[in-house]
């Protein structure tokens, strides 16, 4: 119980200072609106082909966009050095991540609901079909995205060249989790549901969340304290 | 003696490689693809070199996390390097047999696209090291991101695996088979291929060695 109140403690923490200052959110959503702007040069939104690979473009954006959010959740607490106050805090390492953890995601998540419907207005996709499935999409990945993010997000904070260190290192980790997902919310916009022939990737991305989970927590001491 | 086993190494290791392309260039080109089938035997055994080369990295890693010696700090990044330099032989390689086979430099290709990524995982950890200034934070720091790269591995390959392959199915687990003095130039050739690892390895630990020796003299010279 004192855990669980501990984590809320630490994500109601983060997610205050981010929307008092909303540094991170605002970046995220303008810069995930540009992208997707740019997307329209690149491929004309009107074309059939186009809707066909939305899903991939979708999270495209959703990695870059997020990877901004993630680069913040450490090093905001640099100046006037608060990471150590939050390091010799008297919480476990994992609790500091998992609470970090939940308000990344909450931010992350956030953002992608509101360029979702963006995304769908400017490409003419139809997200109302299976929207119970591809909220589930977004959610599992959302969730490898942030954890794998922010552990990385701790492990760079102090490091020359943070932000583009943050996603060359994630971005190939999380490969299988953008993969997956993008296969998933192509078909899903295309009025395809999950079935038995893609259940395997919604397996897979579980699996990728649950290990990953694990693996940080197991870590996270590590690098915090060293 | 030290160097003498280095030299040593170098020399067994030169003179199997010289006698196996003497014996590979003797073989008969395979009768559907020609000679250049024939690059399979650098391209299988440098690839399983690198794998093998992934896990004791990993090794390395956690023996690093758990004891804090140096020693396997060294041993890692040594080992991550060489590995590195043989999953790039074994694209290379792979390229090059594609460009006759299907014709194209690169595929997308199921195998092809999970060895490039296993190879940008393992150019992060060297780009992480270089980026930490303070020695036991960057061994630290690269032992963590070492084991994520490893479990990370099998997920990718099987993902993509899932997305669709043209590679040719592997000739020892995939149903094909090698006539028995195939198999052995092989074997052979796999030896060397680890040999010539190993060789690399200790040679890249060594000058490790001395570069801890000469940042400790420096910390000396100073502290004076």
């Amino acid at each position: 119980m004192r855990i669980v109140r501990q984590v809320l403690t630490i994500t109601a923490k983060d997610l205050r200072a981010e929307l008092r200052t909303k540094e991170a959110i605002n970046a995220s959503f303008a810069f995930a609106l540009v992208i997707l702007l740019m997307f329209s040069f690149a491929f004309d939104p009107q074309e059939e082909t186009t809707r066909e690979i939305a899903g991939g473009l979708l999270w495209i954006v959703f990695a870059f966009a997020g990877t901004l959010i993630l680069n913040r959740s450490f090093a905001r607490e640099l100046p006037n050095d608060c990471l150590d106050a939050l390091i010799s805090a008297p919480i476990p390492g994992a609790v500091l991540f998992i609470g970090k953890t939940f308000a990344n995601y909450i931010l992350v998540f956030a953002v992608e609901l509101v360029s979702l419907p963006v995304f769908a207005i400017f490409y003419g996709v139809h997200l109302m079909q299976h929207i119970g499935q591809l909220l589930f999409v977004l959610a599992l990945g959302t969730w490898g995205m942030t954890v794998i993010g922010t552990i990385f997000s701790a492990l760079t904070v102090n490091i020359r060249l943070r932000e583009v260190m943050l996603p060359m290192l994630t971005y190939p980790i999380l490969v299988p989790v953008l993969m997956g997902c993008m296969l998933l919310t192509k078909g899903l916009v295309n009025g395809q549901p999950i079935g038995p022939d893609t259940q395997d990737w919604l397996k897979m991305l579980i699996g990728f969340d649950v290990m990953f989970t694990a693996v940080s927590l197991i870590l996270v001491d590590t690098v915090l304290v060293g | 003696m030290k160097d003498a086993f280095l030299y040593a190494l170098g020399v067994i290791t030169l003179i199997i490689i010289g006698i196996d392309i003497q014996r590979i260039a003797a073989l008969p080109p395979e009768a559907a693809q020609g000679t250049i089938f024939k690059i399979i035997f650098f391209h299988v055994p440098v690839a399983i070199t690198a794998m093998l080369c992934s896990c004791v990295a990993l090794l390395g890693s956690v023996l690093f996390l758990i004891t804090k010696n140096f020693k396997y700090d060294a041993l890692a990044v040594s080992v991550t390097e060489v590995g590195l330099a043989f999953l790039a032989a074994n694209l290379v390689t792979g390229s090059i047999w594609g460009r006759i086979i299907w014709g194209v430099w690169w595929a997308w290709d199921a195998r092809l696209t999970s060895a490039l990524i296993c190879w940008l995982l393992y150019a992060g950890y060297l780009m992480l090291r270089r980026a930490i200034e303070e020695p036991t934070q960057r061994a630290t720091f690269a032992a963590v991101f070492s084991i994520f790269a490893f479990l990370d591995v099998p997920i990718v390959f099987f993902s993509i695996k899932w997305w669709r392959t043209q590679h040719p199915q592997p000739v020892f687990w995939g149903g094909g088979s090698f006539p028995p003095d195939w198999t052995r130039v092989f074997l052979w050739q796999m030896l060397a291929m680890a040999l010539l690892a190993i060789l690399m390895v200790s040679v890249r630990l060594r000058e490790e060695e001395s570069q801890r020796e000469i940042d400790s003299l420096r910390r000396m010279a100073h502290s004076f």
